[in-house]
């Protein structure tokens, strides 16, 4: 189906997200979206699916102008959306989100919805019980099963925002064969990421968006650098791993187990460094989050201990790890890390610590102002968190970490960031580490873990790798540990 | 009479008394689901009951009275819709001042029919199965609306965990951003859930005085809290037909035991046989959310793997959280 987007214009008070938009895709296209965090890529794409309307301009499909009153009209007319931000009901079951929203008869078969379910995952090689609770899955998980949802939908045109922010390197890969797939029966994929070499690989043409204007495009072959002239339109500095001093141990794990509803961590023992930074491997639901989530004292360990620079916090809840200089930094950040009704300014008046009864507004605005400078949030210390866009998020996040820090937990640190803000991050993060703190972080991307970590944990169902030399250690080696290979070897080793 | 009967009629009349509040309940369970909590129950149960009877006098016609009832339910729930979901006020402020409101206009307005002797439901056997044993004289010697109750529960569960429809109702509670991309029209929606939970409550005030608490007395007529119980049990119930109600029945059990017990046990002030249902209604409580104690989920790890996960599924069956966007507006920016 061919899409095209006039003029779109999309405003939200004076915000312009999208700023007389006009894009033509063809259809059997893979079309990629660039741009940094809050270029209006979203909301370009929300328009496109009907989630939101425009203020103006038109959207034509086959060269008809159509008008989505309802994403449920977009789906009728063969578009579906992967919001970025899972939209999906985290109390039902895995396959009652499933069947919502398909048209299932009167009383739907449980029966026939879950084998076709079964056959989908099993085409894509995702893994996901049907009979799980959605809130025992990881964003990465809801992120398949929704994309499962739409395949089923049969729809011809499919957006997806950026989609491989949770899934494994081979995963990646199956999910790209598919995207191929269904270019080549016709269908039109509009692909949002921010990772240049997915969009490069993947994309027929690509887009470049930038404060909510086109800022350019090109075919085959690609020039990442002009890619990224045109997302940032100016250079950036790309963090550099310095080699760690490891000082005294920060964090000390022995015989360290726990388990939630899905899986138990076989007995680990682990020492973590002042300045040194770990990263943790693994396939979704292998461990790593529950070990981040223990460490933390978000879970209660069922066995073993955690120690904290000497100290035993084995089993004490968050705020006492917390007064002891460990923090937690979750992925939903909007679930878990910010409250989403709140300002920036409100935000820093509630980490600091309880001193006064009468909150100090000027003096809370000036300690926003210098957090914005500093971290380079693009919002006011007025504007409410859910309004921000992913990366200004992960950015406020990170600017409410106050030193002196011990141990910094840390899950997918630049999920759905841009370059430059990942950049950011990870510059921040350092800084951290060079102030003596200690970094354990899990993520799904492989390069990321490759790139920032001095010492690399492997995760399979549970079970840990002794810790890995990054520059000795090749992707190849990492992805077969991490698919479950070789595994007897490296107990034994 | 021999004690077996006299148990089962006093278990007939524990399920007769307890339907209003099943009907009520779960009335009230289905519009939070939608993610509307209509707050007004006390108040439109009063009124309802004043308006049914009053209309059953009028008329003669008791279907007359369970109709005007319904409607005087459905306008009091069409107003929390209209000022939570339109106009965006707080849903709990709009109904408690309803709640307030409506039990006194009932008062006020039910003057002129108190006391006046009016019709009431005949009890209507189900031939046949009124001559099972044990269930029998206990389930089909009810009058018509107590059989609806029963039917309620099951239609009810159905509609809410096995039709299309209900997995949207489910969802609109849950997150009505995503049951909106899901194709549904989540407003509309909400203020049908809402009509729709409103009538049923308002079945109820004519079920108390035209058949369990039967006639109008204005203050007196004992129906003032019943509405708040009702609420009560919606929550107890986890917002679940079949948990509302056994609560239901419970409670209806438990004042009937007090009223039973009461001569046997002089030494207890009569007030705490009263109220001792509700302390017993927390306990309930208590055990059936005990899954989602931290001391739980330790014990249960000394257990083998197979047994501790299906024992997990098992408690995280039983435990029930609100729907998560109760009570909140859904703007589509
Ligand atoms: N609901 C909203 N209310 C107010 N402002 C909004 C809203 N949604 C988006 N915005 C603003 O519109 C702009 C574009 O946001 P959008 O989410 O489209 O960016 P994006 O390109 O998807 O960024 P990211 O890469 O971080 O996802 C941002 O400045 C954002 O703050
Ligand atoms: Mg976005």
């Amino acid at each position: 189906m061919d899409i095209t987007l006039q003029d779109i214009r999309k405003t939200f008070g004076r915000v312009i997200a999208c700023d007389r938009v006009t894009l033509a895709v063809p259809g059997g296209t893979i079309q990629g979206l660039l741009g940094e965090n809050g270029a209006g890529k979203s909301t370009l794409m929300k328009i496109l699916s009907g989630f939101l309307r425009p203020d103006s301009g038109e959207i034509r499909l086959d060269g008809t102008p159509v008008i989505f009153r309802h994403p449920a009209d977009a789906v009728r007319t063969g578009v579906g959306m992967l919001h970025q931000d899972p939209l999906d009901y985290p109390t039902l079951t895995v396959l009652e989100n499933f069947m919502s929203g398909r048209p299932e008869r009167f009383f739907p078969s449980r029966s026939a919805a879950t084998r076709r379910l079964r056959e989908l995952a099993g085409t894509f090689g995702f893994a996901i019980d049907p009979r799980a609770c959605l809130d025992t899955l990881t964003v990465g998980e809801r992120q398949q099963l929704e994309i499962l949802r739409l395949l089923s939908l049969d729809v011809r045109v499919l957006i997806l925002d950026e989609p491989t922010t949770g899934i494994s390197a081979a995963q990646k890969a199956q999910l790209f064969e598919t995207l191929r797939r269904l270019a080549v029966e016709g269908r039109t994929v509009l692909f949002v990421s921010h990772k240049l070499e997915e969009v490069e690989s993947l994309c027929h043409r690509v887009a470049v968006l930038r404060s909510g204007a086109l800022a350019g495009a090109q075919v085959p072959p690609y020039t990442t650098a002009e890619l990224v002239a045109l997302m940032f339109g100016r250079p950036i500095v790309f963090p550099q791993r310095e080699p760690a001093a490891p000082g005294r141990p920060v964090l000390e794990l022995r015989a360290l187990s726990a388990m939630d509803d899905r899986l138990r961590l076989a007995p680990l023992d682990f020492d973590l460094r002042a300045g040194e930074v770990v990263g943790l491997a693994g396939l979704t639901g292998s461990g790593q989050r529950l070990l981040l989530r223990t460490c933390a004292g978000l879970v209660r360990p069922v066995a073993g201990t955690v120690r904290v620079n000497g100290r035993d916090l084995t089993g004490q809840v968050y705020p006492s790890c917390r007064r002891h200089g460990v923090v937690f930094v979750p992925t939903a950040r909007l679930e878990e890390g910010l409250i989403g009704d709140m300002n920036l300014s409100e935000h820093l008046l509630l980490v600091q610590p309880p001193r006064r009864l009468f909150i100090d507004r000027p003096r809370a605005l000036e300690a926003a102002e210098e957090r914005i400078r500093d971290f380079a949030i693009r919002g006011s210390p007025d504007s409410l968190m859910r309004e921000l866009s992913g990366g200004n998020q992960q950015r406020a996040l990170l600017s409410l970490l106050a030193p002196p820090l011990a141990l910094i937990l840390i899950e997918e640190p630049t999920r759905g960031l841009d370059l430059e803000s990942a950049a950011a991050v990870w510059t921040r993060l350092r800084a951290h580490c060079r102030a003596g703190a200690a970094i354990l972080f899990l993520s799904s991307d492989l390069d990321e873990i490759r790139a920032h970590s001095d010492r690399i944990v492997v995760f399979f169902c549970g079970r840990s790798s002794p810790p890995l030399d990054p520059s000795r250690t090749d992707r190849e080696e990492l992805g077969r540990l991490i698919g479950g290979k070789g595994w007897d070897r490296e107990a034994a080793g | 009479m021999d004690w077996p009967t006299i148990l089962l009629t006093g278990l007939a009349g524990v399920l007769a008394t307890a339907g209003p509040l099943v009907v009520a309940a779960i009335g009230e369970a289905i519009s939070e689901r939608a993610g509307v909590v209509n707050l007004s129950l006390n108040g439109t149960l009063i009124l309802s009951a004043m308006a049914g009877f009053a209309a059953a006098v009028a008329t003669g016609s008791l279907a007359a009275g369970f109709l005007c009832g319904a409607a005087v339910g459905a306008a009091a729930a069409l107003l929390v819709a209209f000022a939570g979901i339109t106009l965006r006020q707080s849903q709990v402020a709009v109904g408690f001042v309803l709640a307030l409101t409506l039990r006194d206009l009932a008062y006020f307005l039910g003057a002129p029919v108190m006391g006046a002797a009016g019709p009431r439901l005949d009890i209507l056997p189900v031939p046949l199965l009124e001559r099972l044993p044990v269930v029998g004289p206990m389930l089909f010697r009810q009058d018509v609306m107590t059989y609806a109750s029963f039917l309620l529960i099951a239609a009810a569960w159905v509609w809410i965990y096995r039709t299309r429809p209900g997995l949207t109702l489910r969802g609109l509670g849950e997150q009505p951003a995503a049951a909106f991309v899901r194709g549904a029209d989540v407003i509309r929606l909400r203020y049908l859930y809402t009509v729709a939970g409103g009538a049923l409550v308002g079945l109820a005030g004519p079920m108390y005085s035209l058949s369990v608490k039967a006639g109008w007395k204005g203050t007196i007529s004992g129906l003032d809290g019943l509405g708040w119980i009702a609420l009560a049990l919606t929550i107890f119930g986890g917002w679940h037909p079949l948990r509302i109600a056994a609560g239901a029945y419970l409670f209806a059990f438990l004042q009937w035991l007090g009223v039973v017990l009461q001569p046997f046990l002089p030494g207890i002030p009569s007030q705490v046989l009263q109220v001792a249902p509700f302390p017993f209604m927390i306990l309930t409580l208590v055990l059936v959310n005990v899954g989602q104690a931290e001391w739980t989920s330790r014990l249960l790890a000394l257990l083998p793997e197979g047994g501790r996960r299906r024992l997990a599924g098992l408690l995280r069956l039983l435990r029930a959280s609100p729907p998560a966007a109760l009570g909140q507006t859904f703007k589509r920016e």
